[in-house]
């Protein structure tokens, strides 16, 4: 109990304020992370159920919702996930597709993010598919739009119903090392606006910036890939990132980069427990 | 000829000092109206203060919430240099704020905020 309100105290504390960050991201466990952040949230809005945080603001404001729900009686998704089913089932040039490389199928939400322990790194789906194309000599797709959207449309759709279960190994420094990075960026303030994600997604979520509502950010990671009002078009989570990081003025990193990568690792792991949803609608 | 034309000469010089005599007391007034018109175009744009985006203020349409309604500035901020002291650096005073440093990130220029104090001490 005490340990768990020392958590608290030192979450809030590098939540709010930039500086501790960096020296505070390892202060805390993951799983300690977890317990805290979960728990702002369902104290900041209680009576909304954990699973109901994976349809973000929709989970919070009556009016955006009822809105979503008409918009999900046509999903605007819907022909993204069939073409992802075709490319799925296309074979590549050397007859092989991406049955090969994902033996138990295209439901394979569940076992991403993950740590690669050989290679040190953050994998994350949109990589593996395109590492997948580039082993069987194909070029690799854009990151952001497009046919790779398409696909984790597909996959995602196929994935619906699993459980968020992001593990960083224990005793195992360098992936403790990528989680905190991404924990740092997270609550880390920048661009000339000076924002940190969590200054808006944690902070001040459910407030309004002029009339748009802040989503929180517990299940933030879910819904992907999301069909948003505002591109018009289906759009990856690396893409949704440099959108925000450019919002608050700041230069954003190329999707997939190790920055990205370590923050959807983080990230993903603090919905731990929440049922994957995508594709998904949003405003 | 000529003594007219000194004499015309004279009256110009006179028109000309009070001229220079009136003017800085009509266009004060006028200054004065331009900057408060000034900085409320900055605080409402977009692009530049966009303080609609936090902040409920004066007829502006949609305001946020984030921060506290602009209203009664005089009583809230007796002092100019505290008021532009937040307005350059939130941050001093509230490590938690959310309110973009305005003038260490150079989002607003020194005359843009000078504009935008004028203008917020009409709340």
């Amino acid at each position: 109990m005490k340990k768990t309100v020392v958590a608290i105290a030192i979450l809030c504390v590098v939540g709010l304020s930039s500086t501790v960050v960096a020296k505070n991201a390892a202060d805390t466990t993951p799983a300690q992370d977890i317990e805290t952040y979960r728990s702002y949230f369902t104290k900041k809005f209680p009576g909304v159920p954990l699973q109901e945080f994976s349809n973000g603001v929709y989970a919070i404001d009556k009016v955006s919702r009822d809105s979503w729900e008409a918009i999900e009686e046509f999903p605007p998704y819907e022909p993204f996930i069939e073409e992802g089913e075709e490319l799925w089932n296309t074979p590549f040039a050397n007859g092989k597709g991406y049955a090969d490389c994902f033996k138990d199928g295209p439901a394979q939400r569940k076992n991403y993010p993950h740590w690669d322990a050989k290679r040190k790194m953050v994998v994350t789906l949109p990589l593996a598919i395109n590492e997948c194309r580039e082993a069987n000599g194909e070029k690799p797709l854009k990151w952001k739009v497009g046919a790779i959207a398409s696909l984790l449309a597909y996959m995602g759709y196929e994935s619906r119903g699993q459980t968020t279960n992001v593990v960083i190994p224990e005793g195992d420094a360098d992936a403790l090392a990528a989680y905190n990075e991404g924990k740092s960026q997270y609550f880390s303030r920048r661009g000339q606006l000076n924002f940190a994600c969590a200054s808006c997604h944690m902070q001040s979520s459910g407030m309004h910036v002029r009339t748009d509502i802040l989503s929180p950010g517990l299940g933030h990671t879910t819904g992907w890939p999301v069909y948003r009002s505002k591109w018009g078009n289906l759009g990856t989570l690396h893409r949704r990132f440099g959108g925000c990081n450019k919002q608050v003025r700041a230069k954003p990193f190329k999707a997939q980069s190790k920055e990205y990568r370590n923050l959807e690792y983080f990230l993903t792991h603090m919905s731990n427990g929440i049922e994957f949803n995508g594709p998904s609608a949003r405003k | 000829m000529r003594k007219p034309a000194k004499l015309t000469a004279i009256a110009a010089s006179f028109a000309a000092v009070l001229a220079v005599s009136l003017v800085p007391v009509s266009s004060m007034a006028e200054g004065a109206k331009e900057t408060i018109a000034m900085g409320k175009k900055v605080a409402y744009d977009r692009k530049l203060g966009n303080c609609l985006a936090c902040h409920m203020m004066d007829d502006g349409v949609s305001p946020g919430d984030l921060g506290p309604p602009l209203v009664a500035m005089k009583t809230r901020f007796p002092d100019p240099a505290k008021l532009r002291a937040q307005l350059e650096d939130p941050m001093a005073a509230n490590a938690n704020t959310m309110m973009p440093p305005f003038g260490k990130h150079n989002i607003l220029t020194d005359d843009q905020l000078d504009a935008v104090i004028e203008y917020l001490y009409t709340l």
